[in-house]
């Protein structure tokens, strides 16, 4: 825990972004999320760690309702976004991901140029008026995901041709395009070596300004170094919750504690 | 860019979302419903296809028979003849009893049009199994000819004026009384199974075409099995990694896509031009069946091969088994379900398989089931084709019979590959 | 496993016993028997001794004739006990055999691995002859066809009527060979099979893949491969009882002049043939397409069908395309389907109302009946199934390339 780098903390209490109660999900007869209460707040980094298949990607997936593409998956219990129930019938998941948006383990940019691969999202939600302005969008969040001097000279070439590290920036920059309010990231940073990674951590760090950010990692350093908060799972249970400076110094749960110092994961 | 998102911060409810959500929405429909006309339409095809062709067919499943009391005139018969005789004279005659008016060599004819040309051999046949009837009155029954089967059937329309029909007033009314009188039957056509084939659609069957499938298909057999099995272990299991073993599999994957009327030229020019084996021969359609069916079997064998997990062959190589006997040993016979599944597909595909057929010359017309892979035969599908280019009307039907006889032969095929594959499937 | 050496010899003998038996007593017959007789009635008197053998006697036989049946009989006889005898020898040698190699195994195990290994070379390398024999056999044929009839005039010439029989030094100076209205024909009905199999299969499959509820592509996947498994001789049959009579109906409803065996219906009811092997191809490419590609799309707020249409389906096209290739290829040598739906003339037409040729057609008519070698009608078809095979390689080998490349590229 020696490299753990002191973020600077705000303590006081944020406006609370997106709320879980009593939620539970299903695969099959699978109880792969047991009675989850969580708040996660604005403007906030907040780190989802665990062991593997502890079930904390299952609840990211949850918050934008990607879980509904699996056929025999069943979620019980509310998760409000600004107050409204997200798994409200009348709610449209296409509406919620614009808001919600989503960066995965792997970069997965599509096979188009680094150009469309920004312009993807505003396109399909319409958020641009010309090809001026979609021009503006393309440039500010490839800014934003600082991967704009390294693509500027070469927007036409395809995504899929950059390096690992530059792709999840891309993917980064892409989901920043859509302008959500909340970003969830899937273990962004797992497919990438230490160099790519710290770029990628030193850009979650930049986003807090402007959204609440969720990170899923396996990797406590990583969750120490860029998390506000820190929400520990094990077994489908969220154990613990609390600011990330607590939960790495003085976990309240003999759970926590066992995984923090290595001795279950 | 705030002005541009007024809708989006209106929340998350649809009814909010605006006119671009909605209009994305329906395209999505658009996309469904295009989708589903899509396969909506081939799936209707099919039903038609099948449709059609039971519509057609199904009539050919049955054949009209007359019931005839005949006395053997010995004047006629005598055993020291047979198989020879006036056995049409005798069959006539009764006939004509049953209608004392009719008179004159026209009118004859006109009634005696009625029974089939094949009537006279059975009554033959029926006398030579058993000549002490000679003399006797026995009771027959025996097929009509083609046009009054298609009567009776109600495929020819009564209204059409006389002189456009095959089959004219005097005849029709004749064929009503044998009807009323309780002569005619229409029992189920077995010689559709139990006659090869003939000029006349009432005689004609699918004996010598089925047999003549099974030798070809039995040839194709022994030829593709072992040659496609051998080929894919040495290709799988064995061969290197080099620029010989790429050619072959390069080989074999544009030879599964050959037309198959190039393989029919290719035995046409091989097997009959240079090597001379008889035209028309099951042997040499089993032979080209075999050269397609191979890349079949090849590429099967090959997935079942590779779905064998390699803990078996590493346990198996590490108690100190040859490379050899841990394939035949152990991964040819976990691979076997798999193999046969394939084996079973690629015959299906050969017993459907016709344009090779044609070339080598199985499309003759032929009386008689072959009694061996080198007799002249033809095969189902070839069949299908002769009889879909007869003129006679009643080849019509009988053609959609045939081809229901092949598809039953096919979905048989198919069902027992899914059974072996459900049985045998095994997840590792 | 090693009564199968025996089960090979049985079959072999039953059906090479008639022909060898025959032939002894063709050459046993008395000299002059069968002097200056052509071979149909050498037929004749064979089947006649053959109906004697088998007691069915027509009329008084010459002597020589009965004497010739029952020797045909005494060879059968003699033939069935020789078969018996031997398959048991072999069985009781092979039980031995393999008693004796067993017992022997560690020595033995090199030789018989090193023979197996021989035997399976072998088949793999028979799929390389049955290229070369087909290239060979095309070949040769082929250029006999240009000794009599000039490269340039076959490939060039839009006359194509072999049927006239044209005597021999007349060939080339009519100029009947040429194949272009050929070629033209079968492009014009693969033409309207794609028309049909292209939008619909790929429908089918956008639907299938993204769409449809799993109750209804568990059973709508099976029946389309049922009719992928329909034989092409029954589409042909299906051709001509129903969709011809229909097309010709309708269009002389509009008022228009249909010949009764269309391009279009025969392309028509191929393109029925070609939707399942379509869909099924294209199902397969979209199915390729990584998971992550269609959870970023989601992810960003697509909607299904706007991640079908602007990620999936462009990511899957390379795949999609080889599919579509293998179809055409499919299409030009597609045979039973046009041979029983489309035209035998040949005409310099591009309109699918009238009535076309096609390469495969031309060639199942000129082959059908007599097949000397030595005839440019029946050269002409190997001329025509040589273009055909370069023409079906190309594009096979070409999709395959393509479609092999798409795949490794998404694994």
């Amino acid at each position: 825990m020696n490299d753990m780098r002191k973020v600077e903390r705000d303590v006081d209490a944020r406006e609370v972004k997106i709320s879980a109660r009593d939620c539970q999900v299903w695969y099959g007869d699978n109880h792969a999320i047991k009675d989850v209460n969580v708040d996660i707040e604005e403007k906030t980094v907040t780190a989802f760690i665990g062991p593997s298949g502890c079930g904390k990607s299952t609840f990211l997936r949850c918050l934008n309702r990607m879980n509904d593409m699996i056929d025999n998956c069943r979620i019980e219990g509310t998760i409000t976004l600004d107050g409204q129930d997200i798994y409200d019938p009348r709610v449209d998941p296409v509406q919620l991901r614009a808001k919600v948006g989503m960066v995965f383990q792997k970069p997965n940019p599509f096979p188009k140029s680094i150009y469309d691969n920004i312009a993807y999202g505003p396109r399909i939600h319409g958020l641009a008026r010309g090809k001026a302005e979609l021009d503006e969008i393309v440039e500010k969040s490839l800014r934003r995901g600082a991967i704009w001097d390294e693509v500027k000279d070469r927007l036409d070439a395809p995504g899929t041709g950059l390096s690992g590290g530059q792709q999840q920036r891309l993917c980064i920059a892409r989901a920043i395009a859509t302008q959500p309010e909340v970003l969830l990231m899937d273990e962004p940073c797992s497919a990438l070596d230490p160099i790519a990674t710290a770029q990628v951590e030193e850009l979650i760090d930049e986003l807090r300004k402007d959204y609440s950010v969720v990170i899923v990692t396996h990797s406590m350093q990583q969750a120490a170094r860029v998390s506000h908060k820190t929400a520990f799972f094990h077994l489908g249970n969220l154990v613990e919750y609390g600011e990330t400076g607590q939960i790495f110094t003085n976990p309240r749960d003999p759970r926590t504690e066992s995984y923090i110092t290595g001795r279950i994961g | 860019m705030a002005d541009t998102d007024a809708s989006r911060e209106s929340g998350l409810l649809a009814p909010n979302a605006g006119p671009a959500l909605r209009r994305r929405n329906r395209y999505q429909i658009r996309l469904q419903i295009i989708g589903m006309a899509a396969i909506g339409f081939a799936l209707l095809m099919l039903v038609i296809l099948v449709g059609s062709l039971i519509a057609s067919g199904y009539k050919a499943f049955t054949q009209t028979h007359l019931t005839l009391d005949v006395f053997i005139d010995p004047a006629e018969i005598q055993v020291e003849r047979l198989p020879r005789g006036g056995f049409d004279d005798v069959i006539e005659t009764a006939l004509l009893k049953k209608f004392p008016t009719v008179e004159g060599r026209a009118e004859t004819r006109a009634l005696t049009d009625i029974l089939s040309n094949g009537a006279q051999f059975q009554l033959r046949d029926r006398i030579v199994e058993n000549p002490s009837l000679i003399g006797q009155t026995i009771r027959v029954t025996v097929p009509v000819s083609d046009r009054f089967d298609q009567l009776n059937k109600g495929l020819v329309d009564r209204s059409t004026p006389e002189e456009l029909r095959q089959v004219k007033d005097q005849a029709i009314a004749w064929f009503d009384q044998l009807k009323q009188s309780g002569a005619i039957s229409k029992p189920l056509n077995w010689a559709l199974l139990t006659n090869a084939d003939s000029r006349f659609p009432e005689l004609a069957g699918l004996k010598g075409a089925l047999v003549g499938s099974f030798w070809a298909l039995l040839v194709c057999f022994v030829i593709s099995f072992p040659l496609g099995i051998g080929a894919a272990i040495y290709l799988e299991e064995f061969a290197p990694r080099n620029r010989f073993s790429d050619l072959i599999e390069v080989n074999i994957n544009n030879l599964a896509a050959v037309p198959s009327v190039v393989f029919g030229l290719l035995a046409l020019a091989v097997f009959l031009g240079w090597f001379g084996l008889p035209r028309s021969a099951p042997l040499v359609g089993g032979m080209t069946l075999a050269l397609m069916t191979m890349p079949t079997i090849i590429i099967a064998t090959r997935a079942a091969l590779k779905s064998v997990p390699p803990s078996i062959r590493q346990a198996a190589l590490g108690v100190g088994a040859s490379k050899h006997q841990v394939v035949f040993g152990h991964v040819l016979p976990l691979a076997m379900p798999g193999i046969l599944t394939g084996t079973i597909i690629g015959l299906a595909q050969a017993l459907g398989e016709t344009a090779p057929l044609l070339l080598i010359g199985m499309n003759a017309f032929i009386t008689s089931a072959p009694g061996s892979p080198l007799d002249s035969a033809t095969a189902l599908p070839t069949q299908i084709f002769i009889w879909a280019d007869s003129p006679e009307r009643g080849f019509v039907s009988r053609t959609s019979a045939a081809i229901l006889v092949l598809l039953t032969f096919l979905i048989a095929m198919n069902a027992l590959a899914i059974y072996l594959r459900s049985k045998f499937e095994r997840k590792w | 496993m090693s009564f199968i050496p025996v089960f090979v010899l049985i079959l072999l003998w039953l059906a090479l016993q008639g022909p060898v038996i025959t032939a002894i007593v063709m050459n046993s017959l008395p000299d002059g028997a069968l002097e200056g007789l052509d071979s149909g009635a050498r037929q004749l008197i064979q089947a006649e001794i053959s109906s004697i053998a088998a007691g069915n006697i027509f009329g008084t036989p010459e002597p020589w004739k009965m004497e010739a049946a029952r020797q045909l009989v005494r060879l059968h006889d003699i033939s069935v006990w020789a078969l018996l005898a031997i398959t048991l020898g072999l069985s009781g040698a092979l039980v031995l055999f393999s008693r004796r190699r067993v017992s022997a195994e560690f020595r033995a195990r090199h030789g018989v691995e090193r023979i197996v290994s021989g035997l399976m070379i072998f088949c793999a390398v028979v799929a390389i002859f049955v290229t070369l024999g087909i290239i060979g056999s095309l070949l040769f044929e082929t250029l006999k066809f240009f000794e009599k009839v000039p490269f340039t005039k076959f490939l060039f010439g839009i006359n194509w009527e072999p049927q006239i029989p044209i005597r021999e030094g007349q060939v080339a100076a009519a100029g009947a060979f040429g194949w272009v209205p050929v070629i033209l024909g079968t492009m014009v009905i693969t033409v309207v099979a794609l028309v049909l199999a292209v939008p619909v299969g790929l429908m089918s499959a956008i639907y299938l893949n993204e769409f449809a509820p799993k109750w209804f592509r568990a059973t709508a996947k099976p029946l389309l491969e049922i009719l992928a498994g329909v034989p092409t001789v029954v589409y042909g049959f299906f051709a001509i009882l129903v969709v011809a009579p229909v097309i010709r109906d309708f269009g002389q409803s509009l008022g228009l002049d249909v010949s009764p065996n269309t391009a279009l219906a025969a392309g028509g009811v191929m393109g029925v043939m070609l939707i399942p092997f379509i869909s099924s191809f294209a199902d397969d490419a979209l199915s390729a397409v990584p998971q992550a590609l269609r959870e970023g799309a989601l992810g960003l707020g697509a909607t299904r069908a706007e991640m079908m249409t602007t990620v999936l389906f462009p990511a899957a096209i390379p795949g999609i395309v080889g599919g579509v290739l293998l179809a055409v290829s499919r299409a030009i040598g597609e045979t039973m389907i046009v041979v029983m739906a489309a035209g035998l003339m040949a005409k310099m037409t591009i309109n699918p109302l009238e009535s076309v040729t096609t390469v495969t057609v031309q060639i199942v008519t000129l082959l059908i009946g007599d097949t000397s070698f030595d005839n440019p009608k029946t050269l002409a078809a190997f001329a025509l199934g040589m273009m055909l095979f370069i023409v079906t390689l190309v594009i096979n080998v070409f999709a395959l390339r393509i479609v092999r490349k798409y795949r490794e590229a998404y694994d």
